[in-house]
């Protein structure tokens, strides 16, 4: 039996970009994003009694207070989730969770992720983006074993799960070049992307310079800024917003490590319990989804995400990539608004696009790229160095 | 950041009171590896064992023999500190013991990584600790997948 009892009503996002025009603190660009996607779901702000955000960097300690307080919000529900890209849709079930049990009926989830203002003689593009992955503080493993060794940031983790994975299973390096091209052509369509106005080839993915082997420049996310929020509710009060309400009707989330090496099996991704998860809640099957919305940080994720989530046996994602065309009009569609990699990572707003993606199908609001029907999607959230996983299928009303 | 760091710039580990032994094996050369007598050897060294969170795990020397489980080549150093190691092979190493750790594969070019490839520890000395890296071993695959178990010796009081 599908849930039915929060709706996403309302979201707004900020386009992401290389460099940031508008500088603020993470509170403001917060309070900016909630005024906007409040207005969007028709709903006061009074009505707000929840709140959910990932880190503010001006204010680390006791975050979801420093918000509350900041936004005059008095709530029931005040949440901080950190697992890393799986964070936004981990945000997404935590917020239907808590409507469910009947803490709180509207909330608020915020992920601002722009550069602060510049100090007197910094830089105003700084931010911090810790090449250690805040793993070297004293006493941690990562500080001891896996930093001095050269593992850091995400792309050489990303790397050894790929290069695991084509010994395993002998995928081409065509065949991952093709998701790039695929979401690349999706953004073309999408005002917000990076990437439109620039189409690419397989030929051009391959060409791009090798940042980690196997993964080369164009397999990469563009790292930018950006932001977004959404707005949930209980289904009463979403009857009286202008969008068609989006059911969190299932969800799913695993994680068993934060560093590559120590995942149990480097091929096999958490992605598998958590879909497991929300497809039963769901009460769904794999093949009544109109639209995949996967975290796609490197194309080997999507490959992974395929399989794992049980679109496609095990070693079996490669030859599915080539015989479904991905495009926004084609047999499968994947990330029609062009995916992280087609429209660039707005920072940790970059996990929540997907989440936008699926409600601007289901609410009939994509324009060039809208699906003929978009009644149910899968969205994925992936973390940590494929470490966390987050599955969310949703309905519309 | 609290990551210390050598002469060179680079990031040291720095050590606790539970991996102390762990380090002070590895500027011995040698590598040790906790066990815990019901469900074997683990990694990284930590107060309780992964499995069962029993504290009457004990240190056994390893054989340092292994198997390159997967790699990458980081082309343009993903931590600064790194970038005159470049192009440096980061490798995720089965141990013939059972565990998986995080290394350096060297003495082996680029295009000449194998993932299934036998390897043996090697230790590179940096200002006040030590790294344990590996390297291609010199035994044929066929011995690297026969082999025993190292000699086992308690090292923990």
């Amino acid at each position: 039996m599908a849930k039915r009892s929060a709706a996403l009503v309302g979201f707004t996002e900020w386009a992401p970009k290389r460099q940031w025009d508008r500088p603020m603190f993470g509170m403001e660009a917060a309070a900016e994003l909630a005024a906007e996607a409040l207005a969007d779901a028709g709903i006061a702000k009074d009505e707000v009694d929840g709140l959910v955000i990932g880190g503010l960097q001006e204010s680390p300690l006791f975050a979801p207070l420093a918000m509350a307080e900041y936004l005059g919000i008095r709530g029931h529900f005040a949440e901080l989730v950190d697992l890393g890209g799986a964070s936004s849709a981990g945000m997404v079930w935590r917020a239907a969770a808590a409507i469910e049990v009947g803490i709180c009926e509207t909330v608020l989830i915020l992920v601002p992720s722009v550069p602060p203002p510049p100090e007197a003689g910094g830089s105003p593009e700084k931010m911090i983006m810790p090449a250690y992955l805040m793993g070297d503080a004293w006493g941690s493993p990562q500080s001891q074993y896996d930093i001095p060794y050269g593992l850091v940031a995400a792309t050489p983790s990303f790397a050894m799960v790929a290069s695991r994975y084509m010994a395993e299973f002998g995928v081409e390096p065509s065949t991952l070049a093709k998701v790039v091209v695929d979401e690349r052509e999706n953004a073309q369509k999408n005002p917000k992307a990076v990437f439109r106005g620039k189409p690419i080839t397989i030929d051009d993915v391959l060409a791009s310079p090798m940042i980690a082997d196997p993964i080369h420049l164009l397999e990469m996310v563009m790292p930018c800024f950006g932001g977004g929020a959404l707005v949930m509710t209980t289904p009463e009060r979403a009857k009286r917003s202008p969008h068609r309400p989006v059911f969190v009707s299932g969800f799913g989330e695993f994680v068993s490590h934060k560093t590559v090496t120590y995942m149990p099996n480097l091929t096999q991704t958490p992605a598998r319990p958590a879909a497991d998860q929300a497809f039963a809640m769901a009460g769904a099957r794999r093949e009544a989804i109109d639209l995949a919305s996967f975290y796609d940080c490197f194309s080997i994720t999507l490959l992974l995400t395929i399989e794992d989530a049980g679109f496609a046996a095990k070693g079996e994602g490669g030859r599915f990539v080539l015989e479904h065309d991905l495009r926004y009009d084609g047999d499968w569609p994947l990330n029609t608004h062009g995916g992280q990699l087609g429209m660039g990572q707005g920072g940790a707003a970059g996990g929540l696009s997907h989440v936008i993606d699926s409600m601007t199908q289901i609410q009939g609001r994509a324009g060039d790229v809208q699906l003929r029907k978009a009644d149910m999607a899968y969205v994925t959230g992936v973390g940590g160095l494929m470490a966390s996983h987050v599955g969310l299928v949703l309905e519309g009303a | 950041m609290s990551q210390p760091i050598d002469g060179n710039g680079r990031p040291m580990p720095r050590r606790t009171p539970i991996s102390a032994p762990y380090f002070d094996a590895a500027k011995a050369h040698r590598l040790i590896l906790p066990r815990c007598p019901r469900d074997g050897f683990f990694f990284y060294p930590r107060n309780r064992c992964p499995q069962c969170l029993s504290d009457d795990w004990a240190w056994e020397e390893a054989s340092g023999r292994g198997t390159l489980h997967a790699f990458t080549v980081d082309r343009v150093g993903h931590d600064p500190a790194q970038r005159s190691r470049l192009p440096l092979v980061v490798a995720a190493v089965d141990l013939e013991e059972g565990p998986r750790l995080t290394t350096d594969l060297v003495d082996c070019a680029p295009e000449d990584v194998r993932i299934g490839m036998p390897v043996e520890a090697t230790f590179e000395d940096l200002d006040g600790e030590t790294l344990v890296l590996f390297k291609p071993s010199a035994r044929s695959p066929t011995e690297a997948t026969s082999s025993g178990r190292g000699a086992s010796r308690s090292s923990r009081e």
